[in-house]
């Protein structure tokens, strides 16, 4: 475990184990609820959730000089929204509380990489990333420069092309990266650690003095609550594929896992499939129903085949995009709109 | 296939597997990998496990596949179910195939088979016998496509040890018995990687999904400056050689770059990676952390060649070093209607005419799907 000074603990509060920290530092989560002196930390806390649920990031600098002064309030804050997001049990609450927290972690990471404040401060950032998300970092010159391993077990947790490795500075098996970078890159290793401490922690009981907080955040959480609808229409590649078959072309391998997988996706039965691949030359019923069986999980291994996502059919020359498909990275996300 | 054709070849390939057990051995760690095989006229049996070169051999004299493979994977449990197998790691895989190159000569010496009444002929629509449409292209041994392939196998291998890093002598290279090459990767740094980060390597081999930027044309603000060097290491140095041609053109191609626009540069670098600096791998191939890959020594079922190794693949003729079936006089009957070339012999073409060939030829031409034996 990495041990943590005060300065470190208040920029990086989710290292700190959640109940130990509080009994260490004399308190109980029941005096929080009662004792109107500490009332400022509930609202504090309180604020940190508000604040992550609107995508902004909690402002809060952490002050080396003004010590333990600030220290309590800002890793008590931390600790109690947890307790108030455990207390609400709203998925989305502390998924964007994950989010926002990952990202004022990053800030503190970003500048403690440069190291210019203090060398412990940058050795603790790469303790950080080796121990805690298993990347080896070097610094040679302005550059940190990882393994390109490394980088790409974080990296496929992007979208946007200039996280492909062809578009990075790559040598000698080493990828070269600026801190901006470097720490965007395990943002979402960040988020998703944070988020598992929080489901790790055991919800406590509900005290009266957190109940007016925990009621708001559910009336809040209501507000997140998204519904979708998705349109019957099917996108441009299966349309093009099903239209293949239906010429007796000899449609790709990969072609027909493709528009199997989106057909059952979609809730259709093998039955409902199965005729499709009637005009292809090598139709075969038996190996075709075996494959749509083994495809949907109902034989072999029980392993339900997701639709292959965009830019693995864009790989197979299968995608025939139309401006309809912007921005999604799935066929199954074609049509689906939030209402 | 006829029964007797694949008695004939079942027998072929017992005998060269009984004359060269020196040249099939399991990899590394061969209780953790995976083994498979086919038969003629059958499909896979997979999730075979075996401990040593005793257990392929015996594998080989009594089941007589017609194609071997074996995991570039190495699992806890390699016979049980994929779901079951607990995957460690993967060795890297490539394949370069000359059917991916789109070479101008692949006309001449490719014909077609008919799926209905099995007639050879030159490439058409359809089957000039039954009119069918259902038809298999049979594409024959071609010095030209074997060029094309061994110069990707050289930007391959430059690429896995400059910028990938990985030691050359790591890297092992074979002819795949057909019609191109494997290179296969030995305990890299890259074994851990699941399917989407090799999707992502993939990219970096093949050139693809570069931007503009990456390669010096910011889309706002474009600068001379920003635009690769020849002595850059990585991609930008061979855009550099690839675009500029020589550094004294450097100064006028960026100017006309420039007032092409972002998008026109772009579409040159997709250009540029699909038709001359992109690796052409099978991409496939690479992504697969659960495959069964042919096995080294092997004969390939759709040629009767050898997956052989090759020291020296700028010497190396795969037509002759990787045909190792004994050439001992055979009848078939030979619907080939293109030539070929075999041991330095030529071949064909053969308009379904009662021929003797020796036993290799023979091998060739039925694995292929354009001989009978007589």
């Amino acid at each position: 475990m990495i041990s943590l000074g005060n300065d470190e603990i208040t920029k990086y509060p989710f290292l700190a184990e959640a109940g130990q920290y509080l009994k260490d530092k004399g308190f109980t989560l029941e005096q929080f609820a009662t004792d109107p002196d500490l009332q400022i930390i509930v609202d504090k806390a309180y604020e940190r959730v508000e604040c992550a649920s609107w995508g902004k990031i909690f402002n809060s600098t952490p002050d080396g000089s003004k010590g333990g002064a600030s220290l309590p309030l800002e890793v008590f804050s931390f600790l109690l929204a947890i307790v108030l997001l455990k207390l609400t049990d709203a998925n989305t609450l502390i998924s964007r509380f994950s989010l926002a927290e990952a990202r004022r972690a990053e800030k503190f990471l970003e500048k403690d990489l440069i190291g210019n404040l203090n060398n412990t401060s940058e050795e603790l950032a790469i303790k950080i990333f080796k121990d805690l998300f298993s990347v080896s970092i070097k610094k040679t010159g302005n550059y940190f420069v990882i393994p390109i391993s490394d980088y790409l077990r974080h990296a496929v947790n992007f979208h946007e092309l200039e996280w492909r490795l062809i578009n990075r500075h790559v040598e000698k098996g080493m990828v070269f990266l600026n801190s901006h970078e470097t720490v965007r890159l395990i943002r979402k290793e960040l988020d998703a650690y944070i988020k598992s401490r929080i489901r790790a922690v055991q919800t406590p009981s509900l005290s009266q003095g957190f109940e007016e907080k925990v009621n708001k955040l559910v009336q809040m959480a209501k507000k997140f609550t998204v519904i979708t609808t998705i349109s019957t229409e099917y996108p441009p590649c299966i349309k093009h594929a099903i239209q293949a078959l239906n010429d007796g072309e000899n449609l790709s391998h990969s072609g027909r896992f493709m528009l199997a997988t989106f057909l059952l996706g979609r809730g259709q039965t093998v039955d409902d499939v199965a005729p499709l691949f009637k005009n292809a030359p090598d139709y075969n019923e038996k190996v075709t129903r075996y494959q749509l069986n083994q495809i949907s999980g109902e034989t072999g291994s029980n392993t339900k085949y997701s639709c292959p996502s965009c830019e693995k059919i864009k790989s197979n020359d299968l995608c025939f995009a139309t401006p309809d498909c912007d921005y999604i990275i799935n066929p199954m996300q074609f049509g689906k709109k939030r209402s | 296939m006829l029964e007797r054709d694949t008695k004939f070849l079942e027998e072929a390939f017992k005998q060269y597997y009984f004359d060269h057990f020196d040249l099939i051995h399991v990899p590394d760690r061969p209780n953790q990998r995976e083994f498979g095989y086919k038969k003629f006229n059958s499909g896979m049996n997979r999730h075979i496990s075996l401990k040593n070169d005793n257990d392929l051999h015996f594998l080989l004299m009594t089941n007589i596949p017609s194609d071997v493979f074996c995991s570039n994977a190495c699992y806890s449990f390699p016979n049980m179910a994929m779901a079951e197998k607990d995957w460690k790691e993967a060795d890297l895989i490539f394949d370069i195939d000359a059917k991916d190159l789109n070479l101008s000569c692949r006309k001449e010496h490719t014909c077609i088979k008919c799926l209905s009444c099995g007639e050879a002929s030159l490439v058409q629509d359809s089957c000039p016998n039954c009119n069918s449409t259902k038809l298999d292209l049979v594409s024959l041994s071609c010095q030209n496509c074997i060029s094309g392939v061994k110069k990707e196998v050289l930007k391959l291998t430059s690429i896995l040890t400059d910028d990938l890093h990985i030691p050359s002598d790591n890297i092992t290279t074979s002819f795949s018995g057909n019609e191109g090459f494997h290179l296969y990767v030995k305990g890299s740094q890259y074994n851990q990687l699941g399917s989407k980060e090799r999707g992502n390597l993939i990219d970096y081999i093949m050139f693809r999904n570069a931007t503009p930027e990456t390669f010096g044309f910011n889309k706002f603000k474009p600068s001379r400056s920003s635009f690769p060097e020849f002595n850059e290491p990585g991609w930008r140095g061979r855009v550099a050689k690839e675009l500029f041609g020589s550094k004294s053109k450097r100064p006028k191609t960026i100017s006309k770059i420039i007032s092409d626009g972002y998008s026109t540069y772009r579409q040159k670098l997709v250009d540029i990676g699909k038709n001359s600096i992109g690796t052409k791998i099978d991409p496939n191939v690479t992504v697969d952390i659960h495959r069964i890959f042919r096995l080294e020594g092997s004969l390939n079922g759709k040629s009767g060649l050898v997956k052989l190794n090759c020291e020296n693949i700028e010497k190396f003729n795969p037509y002759s070093e990787a045909c190792l079936i004994e050439d001992n006089q055979v009848e078939i009957f030979g619907k080939c209607p293109i030539e070929f070339r075999l041991k330095n012999r030529k071949f064909g073409p053969y308009t379904n005419e009662r021929i003797s060939v020796p036993k290799y030829a023979a091998v060739y031409m039925i694995c292929k799907g354009i001989a009978n034996l007589a």
